[in-house]
């Protein structure tokens, strides 16, 4: 129903629609027009759309199981990588922006706050995950292997919810939407692996 | 003692104000383009820099008023400013009880006729670690007790703020068990620099900073300076709050601004005061150690933070 065709003409519309918000979060940091506390705001923003695309690809995976919609997954490498650049925008407006290279300090965050652990590992999940993201990569591992390897999308997932749950202070209706989200999505997909297919469809 | 009686000096409301309506006629007339609804505030800030301690700087009449916390308008930091329209705190009043000579309500305006409202520039210190220096309108909650006659069985004070869900909409979620609660000690309370305050920049208290009449304790982290009080309780134990009901493995009765003491979540060593680039140390006491110190000295304040 849905040809490839369409989803590949479509992706450059979709690589300009996410990249854009990183552009103007930046130009707005720089011409002082995010707020009065533009750096938590920055890094909140890169934060949040990083889970959400993180999300996104679980999301993709689980449409692919449909037959009309095979073809979405030509989408889903672009979403990782992008949901890699803005964590990776994230992370590195804590280390440069909130915490100004004060590594001292920040090792010890990281290793005493639980909710900026969780966020780190979360992140340190997502390196192996970009860089054996190309074809000649899944060749090398093996798809057996390169599969095994991505499912690190769903802890890193979790751990990123998580981290995102622990730092609000009260209302925790957001981050637990998104958390519920993925464990549906775990389970749906779980549900899927120990289903025989006939029994499935 | 810093902030005393020398530094009193005549509210400037009135003055202020006038000034606010020219100039908002003015711009009106200029009109279009560039129209800031905040312009006309930065006139004239020169009159609080002789309260500025050294290293502060005041901050903006905007940054005061859309970044903060106050959930009755909703758990972001810029919806009090954006939900707080429907606020209308004329006519307020503040009902005393508890251990009181004699339980009353006070018009607002009797009480402001029985003070002395005095400029009060602070630091205030979010328990989310950032912070800001505002210039405040105001007077001692010492006065306002006084004319409670409390009892001298009376240890402790409570707050209340309304408990208006039609005009704060943040009341209809329950993010927090309203109405919201704080509390002092007595020698808190009666301490010179705790203040109500009723305005800030010379103007009449915003309702998203707690309008008509809130609390102001600098030595203590934003959440016990409690907003649009409505009644005001003297009791003989130790008063529940909201946020140590919440959660009181991370917020505490005391809940003094304490460096070495951190949140559970994150650290408290450190600061970012709005407007400014790299983070700031934090001081113990929020700074205002002369002043309080010695209220604390037989406690463990790791225990009791």
């Amino acid at each position: 129903m849905f040809s490839k065709k369409i989803f590949d003409h479509s992706k450059p519309f979709i690589f300009l629609l996410i990249l854009f918000p990183s552009i103007l979060w930046v130009y707005q940091f720089i011409n002082g027009n995010l707020g009065v506390n533009p750096i938590e705001r920055i890094m909140d923003e890169f934060g949040l759309m990083a889970l959400r695309l993180i999300i996104l690809t679980l999301v993709i995976s689980s449409i692919a199981h449909i037959k009309a919609f095979k073809s979405i997954t030509t989408f889903r490498r672009m979403i990782g990588l992008f949901a890699f650049y803005y964590v990776s925008l994230h992370f590195s407006t804590y280390i440069f922006l909130d915490h100004f290279l004060d590594l001292q300090f920040i090792i010890k965050d990281i290793i005493k706050r639980p909710f900026i652990t969780f966020g780190f590992i979360s992140f340190l999940f997502l390196i192996p995950l970009a860089v054996t993201s190309t074809n000649s990569m899944v060749k090398k591992l093996g798809f057996n292997l390169w599969k095994k390897l991505h499912y690190l999308i769903y802890p890193a997932a979790i751990l990123s919810s998580m981290h995102f749950y622990m730092l609000v202070r009260a209302n925790k209706s957001e981050p637990a939407i998104y958390m519920g989200i993925i464990i549906l999505l775990l389970l749906y997909r779980v549900f899927k692996k120990i289903t025989p297919r006939q029994l499935a469809r | 003692m810093k902030i005393l009686s020398s530094e009193i000096t005549p509210y400037k409301t009135y003055l202020n104000r006038r000034k606010f309506i020219k100039g908002s006629l003015a711009s009106a007339l200029l009109a279009t383009v560039s129209f800031s609804a905040f312009a006309n505030h930065d006139n004239d800030t020169s009159i609080y820099n002789k309260y500025l301690s050294e290293n502060d700087k005041l901050n903006s009449y905007e940054e005061i008023t859309t970044y903060n916390n106050f959930y009755e308008f909703g758990t972001h930091k810029k919806h009090p400013h954006l939900n707080s329209g429907n606020f209308n705190p004329n006519p307020w009043s503040i009902k005393i009880d508890g251990l009181v000579k004699k339980p009353q309500t006070f018009d607002l305006e009797k009480i402001l006729s029985n003070v002395t409202i005095e400029d009060r520039v602070y630091r205030l210190r979010c328990v989310e670690a950032w912070s800001m220096v505002i210039p405040w309108q105001g007077f001692q909650l010492s006065e306002l007790i006084k004319m409670a006659e409390p009892l001298s069985s009376a240890k402790y004070i409570q707050f209340v703020t309304v408990f208006r869900p039609e005009e704060m909409p943040g009341q209809n979620k329950r993010t927090i068990i309203w109405p919201y609660r704080e509390g002092l000690r007595m020698d808190e309370a009666m301490n010179p620099l705790t203040i109500l305050a009723t305005g800030l920049y010379g103007h009449e208290m915003p309702n998203q900073n707690g309008a008509p009449i809130r609390l102001v304790v600098p030595w203590k982290y934003g959440f016990k300076s409690i907003k649009s009080i409505v009644e005001i309780r003297f009791l003989d134990k130790q008063p529940e709050t909201s946020w140590e009901t919440l959660a009181p493995w991370e917020y505490g009765f005391y809940a003094n601004v304490n460096p070495g003491v951190d949140h559970p979540r994150w650290s408290q060593s450190t600061e970012r005061r709005i407007g400014e680039f790299k983070r700031r140390e934090t001081l113990m006491f929020n700074g205002y150690q002369e002043e309080v110190a010695h209220l604390y000295k037989d406690l463990d304040l790791k225990k009791f933070y």
